[in-house]
């Protein structure tokens, strides 16, 4: 079970790192799309180079941060009856959820989305605009993101089995039980109640 | 055998997914692993083609490369540095002093503030949590009802759903396959009432019990005069320009959507930078949750789309088409019920969650029975509003909570919410009574309006690659699968 929990720590701290780093392609983003929109209009030229970027950016940054999201238990239930449980059953019912509904999934996808970006890689596939881009490197987030979201969801379950065991916290309580936004507002708080700079 | 098994594949499927997703397991693996089982099953008995699995990555790309998604996080990311940039604090001080000296004063300008910050912004939780920190006390202080004082904010917060640029409008514009503008422009009527609705309550409750809203008494007047007026013009300058960066290039089709919104985040980020209110930390915190709000949302897309391919496969549109159908009443039959409908979900689940299962369901219907399908996702959007506003799950009256001082009671705050809910449910029936409200401001043969430059993916010729019966299955059923 250590080894387990060793192997999970190893997980954690993979998709920890992925996700924080792929935040940041909303900044990037947003300015490109900003100045793309600027762009077009000041000097009446367009680039779908930097149309498709966009949503490169976008697709790389959801389908890298999935498993990030199911790090910080972010993604979102259906939670009426659910939060009715003892914790006992909630992390029986994660558990179960895991294995058929998130792993089956995950893994198929996988299996499903390698060829679909080989075919991409191997074929040098460009998308249909004018001077658009390669599309493999976009693909490839596909295959990619399943693949995180798998091996986090092994982690997950690592972590439930060895709750259940005593062998370690509860991983499930989200790090504040809050949403995204109202952590933020918290931090605004504590912001301002420090003296201003 | 098989026809039979077509015929029933769809109600059992649907009956599953309830209850997986009662489960609690999150929804975006529940639906897709719902999706994937029945393909499999359906593959097996031989009613699915083989090659529908084979779709599954093609409608992945769908939601990857879907340009009107990309505003979610980019209006989110603003709505959240607008959070910290100081702006509606400013803006509530100044023109709460402004206000102030009228009876209801505190309340209008929680109203005045709550629809402007809806209209540079589409986050609920940004405006209630600002209103919440500063308002509030305020209003306490010099003796408002608190569970009044409560409700108006939060009401006033839930505005930014329905008044453009609003994230419900950009889902449901998606789900509905109608562009973000139109829908934009459908709903800035309906917004512009309710936020006039809550005045008029206002006002009515001054006239009934005026101990409730009472004025600022003169010594908590801290402005007065030409400082007054010339603080309320340079608070009011940011907002407007954020208001016309956004709303406005949009609207004179300078930019789509999605670029309106980019262009907000980058005045919003510049605004914050320029108060030295922008930390990196702070940043950082920003971008993190933007990264998540919209990975959870684009996922539970991805499930449903990846549940609906299997949905359409087994005909389950057309069943549920024949159950809306039979509704008595024709149109109006079907809008009242969709609303009932909608209305009661919405104390289970969230906005998110409805335009996600539920919309793409209804639409088809609504579709077929002649109604105007912007009419359709702004009443739904108007409606969708309450789902904010009631316990328990309340998102509006949760993150008032969460700020509010702990003299307010939650009972308060849940009972300060009801009066607007029922505003919001009038507007509801104003909308189905007076669907002109809505379409009246689309100008359909505007043709002057920003569009993509490149064209759809739908219509590339790349996807088309044979013309065996099965991928023309398949190609209508990725059509339809909005």
């Amino acid at each position: 079970m250590r080894g387990l929990l060793g192997f999970s720590r190893l997980i954690d701290g993979l998709n920890q790192r992925i996700g924080k780093l792929a935040s940041w392609l909303v900044l990037a983003a947003v300015l490109i799309s900003a100045g793309n929109a600027i762009v077009r209009k000041v000097f009446d030229t367009s680039s779908n180079a930097f149309l498709e970027a966009q949503w490169y950016l976008f697709a790389t940054l959801f389908l890298l941060s999935g498993a990030y999201t199911l790090l910080k238990q972010e993604h979102v239930r259906i939670d009426v009856i659910y939060l009715r449980f003892s914790r006992r059953t909630q992390v029986g019912i994660d558990i179960f959820g895991t294995v058929l509904f998130l792993l089956p999934m995950s893994l198929l996808m996988l299996y499903l989305c390698w060829p679909y970006f080989s075919n991409a890689f191997t074929s040098g596939e460009t998308s249909a605009n004018a001077g658009g881009l390669t599309q493999w490197p976009v693909k490839m987030m596909m295959p990619l993101g399943f693949a995180l979201l798998a091996l986090q969801g092994v982690s997950e379950i690592i972590k439930r089995v060895a709750w259940l065991k005593g062998l370690a916290p509860d991983p499930g309580v989200k790090e504040h039980n809050k949403p995204a936004e109202l952590e933020l507002a918290e931090a605004i708080i504590t912001q301002r109640a420090a003296p201003k700079q | 055998m098989s026809v039979f098994l077509l015929a029933n594949l769809a109600p059992i499927i649907f009956g599953s997914l309830i209850v997986f997703l009662l489960l609690g397991y999150p929804l975006a693996f529940a639906l897709a692993a719902n999706g994937i089982f029945f393909a499999l099953i359906g593959i097996v008995l031989g009613v699915l083609p083989p090659e529908l699995l084979q779709a599954m990555p093609a409608r992945v790309f769908g939601v990857m490369n879907n340009e009107t998604l990309l505003a979610v996080p980019f209006f989110t990311f603003m709505g959240l540095i607008l959070e910290r940039s100081g702006m509606a604090e400013d803006l509530l001080d100044t023109i709460g002093q402004l206000f102030g000296p009228v009876r209801g004063g505190l309340a209008y300008a929680v109203i005045l503030v709550g629809a402007m910050l809806a209209a540079t912004t589409g986050v609920v939780a940004a405006s209630v949590i600002s209103m919440g920190l500063i308002s509030l006390p305020i209003m306490l202080r010099y003796g408002y009802d608190r569970r009044l004082a409560s409700g108006v904010i939060a009401a006033s917060g839930t505005l930014a759903q329905i008044i453009p640029p609003s994230l419900v409008l950009i889902i449901m514009a998606d789900q509905l396959g109608k562009s973000v503008g139109d829908m934009y422009q459908g709903a800035l009527i309906p917004g512009l009432m309710l936020t006039g609705f809550y005045a008029i309550y206002i006002f009515g409750v001054s006239l009934v019990k005026p101990h409730w809203v009472p004025a600022l008494p003169p010594e908590a007047r801290t402005l007065r005069g030409r400082h007054l007026l010339w603080r309320a013009v340079t608070s009011l300058i940011p907002p407007l320009l954020l208001i016309f960066l956004v709303l406005g290039t949009i609207f004179l089709g300078i930019a789509t959507p999605t670029e309106g919104g980019a262009m907000g985040a980058t005045g919003a980020l510049i605004m914050a930078l320029l108060r030295r209110r922008l930390s990196f930390v702070l940043l950082k915190q920003a971008l993190d949750a933007t990264a998540k709000l919209t990975t959870f949302v684009i996922f539970i897309l991805v499930g449903a789309r990846i549940f609906s391919l299997t949905f359409y496969g087994v005909n389950g549109h057309v069943w549920v088409e024949h159950l809306l159908q039979n509704l008595p009443g024709g149109q109006l039959g079907f809008l009242i019920a969709v609303n009932l409908l909608i209305f009661v979900l919405a104390f289970f689940l969230d906005f998110f969650e409805l335009s996600f299962i539920v919309v793409p369901l209804l639409a088809p219907v609504a579709d077929k029975l002649g109604i105007d399908l912007i009419w359709f996702g702004v009443l739904l959007g108007v409606n969708m509003q309450t789902s904010f506003m009631h316990p328990p799950f309340g998102f509006a009256l949760f993150y008032l909570r969460s700020v509010a001082p702990s003299s307010v009671r939650t009972s308060e705050i849940y009972w300060g919410a009801v009066p607007f809910v029922l505003i919001q449910i009038v507007m509801v029936a104003l909308v189905i009574a007076f669907p002109k409200l809505v379409t009246g401001s689309l100008d359909r043969h505007d043709a002057s309006k920003a569009v993509l430059q490149y064209m759809m993916p739908d219509e590339r010729p790349d996807q088309v690659e044979d013309a065996d019966p099965t991928r023309a299955f398949m190609e209508r059923m990725m059509r339809s699968g909005r």
